[in-house]
């Protein structure tokens, strides 16, 4: 944010060098288990399966990279690229640099949908399963950000007012959310549900990687297409109107865009916090705060860092996993700390 | 015509701020807008950006009706700087210079030598070129107020909007801001605080007190000892400057 003038780093070498800790990363992630597996076995077992070579392999290892961890790995690389985009683009449009889902409370809005339709069977039953959970999932992030608009009144009042509201989001939308759980459920979804408290990668496969995938892909694509108007919303509303943008249009496709992300995500893995805030920050830092840069740049350090924080929340503890939210938190915390010092001192 | 305004009315709840403002902008001209706090200054020159749209009346850009143009239109033709211009985004004055050429861009058009072209020219004329690469948060107020002026001017406007451009600017650059605004040779409608300051760069002056017109012409009109102590409330006297043959307000204790 600070570093002034022509980006310190070229951004193609930024973006390549991601990509390729990314893979690593995700090599990474995926040999590391009760069941120890090499990168060059991970590897062999991904070109084998897209048929470059026939290196023949330990037939558990395959299955296990193939069924469980890949998946795994690729669901959390989607749901940081999601997760970060969404944080850059509500910091641009609320021009408020704590903006992102968790804090605003959209992802708290997300969870309380998506245990609504799983406990109390709000929607369509269990034939729309999957459909029906993102369907709660969203509308739950819609009412959340609709309460925090309100409480806000919009974008008119200070930074502080917006996270005051979302702070307030977050304890009415996760009590609902203990509400739902206390009086409905019994004690194997009381124990199911906290999950989406915390955010897991338990249990995600492939299907689940297609819906991430497809709804981050999407999203980034919409977000490139509104980079520009994203500049212009530089100086505000009114500069960015003054420009020629029609600025009720853009604000509802982006938020629309950004709550996808959000609700989809966090109906499969729950609510993860922080990195929507952390990594456009860093991502800033590197390439500058066009958009055109830092929309793309915040994809791939999000896949990234969320694969970083999958990984540590399954070697940090022995013999256990920690819930990926606890990992975000503990590096997010201290960053979201520093940010507010520093508007604190720059108003 | 430039701008017209035709039975311009505005307000805010039930506060009428803008009484069926009547009045027009000839091309070229150097329009200052002035009047005590609260007489409907800022509210005027939104309304004439586009950036409000009236509650009566309308406003014609060479006769068509502004709220029927496309808002992409009008920024190809109309730039606005506003009072308090902040960002968040560190970006350089270059990056907030290139903004000024988003209307003129198509959605996923590239960066073209016309655009290169207004960029340098703008940075060129607010004297900002050796600043380009300079972040926003490094600069001062008029370094500030200069990049705006300079992203505006990257617009290619035919008319530039203004409102209290010369707000907390020392002396030095006040008067450099309104010799620039005045020797770019475009419509400009900009609200001023400081009369002489009027009086000296405006071809023809606007006075607004709460919410009517009560003065419109040339500097020597409208810059009278009753119009100060009716609108203003302060007692001065209004002598001819010998050199410029403008009017010099001496303020009385």
């Amino acid at each position: 944010m600070r570093a002034a003038g022509a980006a310190p780093l070229p951004f193609g070498v930024f973006l390549l060098a991601g990509l390729g800790l990314l893979l690593l990363a995700v090599g990474l992630n995926v040999g590391v288990g009760d069941l120890r597996i090499p990168l060059t076995t991970t590897f062999y077992a991904i070109t084998n399966a897209l048929g470059w070579t026939a290196e023949p392999l330990n037939r558990i290892h395959e299955t296990v990279i193939w069924d469980y961890r890949l998946s795994r790995s690729l669901v959390a690389a989607c749901c940081g690229a999601g997760l970060a985009l969404s944080g850059a683009v509500m910091q641009s449009l609320l021009r408020n640099p704590l903006a992102e889902p968790y804090v605003l409370g959209i992802s708290a809005g997300a969870s309380t949908g998506a245990v609504a339709v799983v406990i109390l069977g709000v929607g369509f039953g269990a034939g729309l399963g999957a459909a029906s959970l993102s369907a709660g999932a969203f509308a739950g992030a819609f009412a959340a950000f609709a309460f925090v608009a309100l409480l806000s009144d919009g974008t008119r009042s200070g930074a502080d007012r917006t996270i005051l509201a979302g702070v307030a989001a977050s304890q009415l939308f996760n009590a609902v959310t203990a509400y739902i759980v206390t009086t409905s459920a019994n004690a194997q979804q009381a124990r199911d549900v906290m999950f989406w408290l915390l955010g897991s990668f338990g249990g995600v496969r492939w299907p689940d990687f297609m819906l991430v995938s497809a709804a981050v892909a999407l999203g980034l694509a919409g977000c490139l297409l509104y980079a520009r108007i994203l500049d212009a919303f530089s100086f505000g509303d009114d500069a960015a109107a003054a420009l020629g943008v029609n600025t009720g249009r853009a604000r509802m496709v982006l938020f629309a865009i950004t709550a996808l992300m959000t609700a989809t995500i966090v109906s499969m893995v729950g609510s993860i916090g922080f990195v929507g805030l952390v990594v456009p920050h860093a991502v800033r830092f590197a390439v500058g705060p066009l958009h055109g840069r830092l929309l793309p740049g915040c994809a791939v350090a999000g896949a990234l860092f969320m694969v970083l924080a999958d990984l540590a929340s399954r070697v940090l503890v022995p013999q256990q996993i920690l819930p990926v939210g606890v990992v975000t938190a503990l590096v997010g915390v201290p960053v979201f700390s520093l940010i507010l010092y520093r508007v604190q001192r720059a108003s | 015509m430039s701008f017209q305004a035709d039975s311009l009315t505005w307000g805010i709840g039930r506060r009428t701020v803008l009484h069926g403002l009547t009045f027009s902008v000839v091309p070229g001209q150097m329009l200052g807008l002035l009047g005590p706090n609260g007489s409907g200054k800022t509210s005027l020159l939104r309304l004439l950006a586009g950036l409000k749209t009236p509650a009566g009346g309308r406003v014609l850009l060479d006769g068509a009706d502004l709220r029927r143009l496309p808002r992409r239109d009008v920024a190809r033709r109309v730039a606005f700087v506003e009072q308090h211009a902040g960002t968040t985004a560190n970006l350089t004055v270059e990056d907030v210079v290139r903004l000024g050429r988003f209307p003129h861009r198509r959605p996923l058009a590239g960066w073209g030598p016309a655009d290169a072209q207004a960029v340098e020219a703008a940075l060129d004329r607010a004297g900002m070129t050796a600043k380009r690469r300079d972040g926003w948060h490094s600069l001062s107020g008029g370094e500030k107020q200069r990049a705006q002026i300079a992203r505006a001017l990257a617009q290619t406007p035919h008319e530039l909007i203004l409102d209290e451009p010369t707000n907390h600017l020392d002396i030095q650059h006040q008067i450099g801001l309104l010799r620039l605004i005045a020797g770019l040779g475009i419509t400009s409608v900009l609200s001023l605080h400081d009369l002489n300051h009027a009086a000296m760069f405006c071809d023809r002056l606007l006075v607004l007190h709460h919410g009517h017109i009560v003065a419109d012409g040339p500097p020597a009109t409208v810059l009278t000892e009753a119009l100060l102590r009716d609108v203003f409330s302060v007692q001065a006297t209004v002598e001819q400057d010998p050199q410029t043959g403008r009017p010099h307000i001496r303020y009385l204790r």
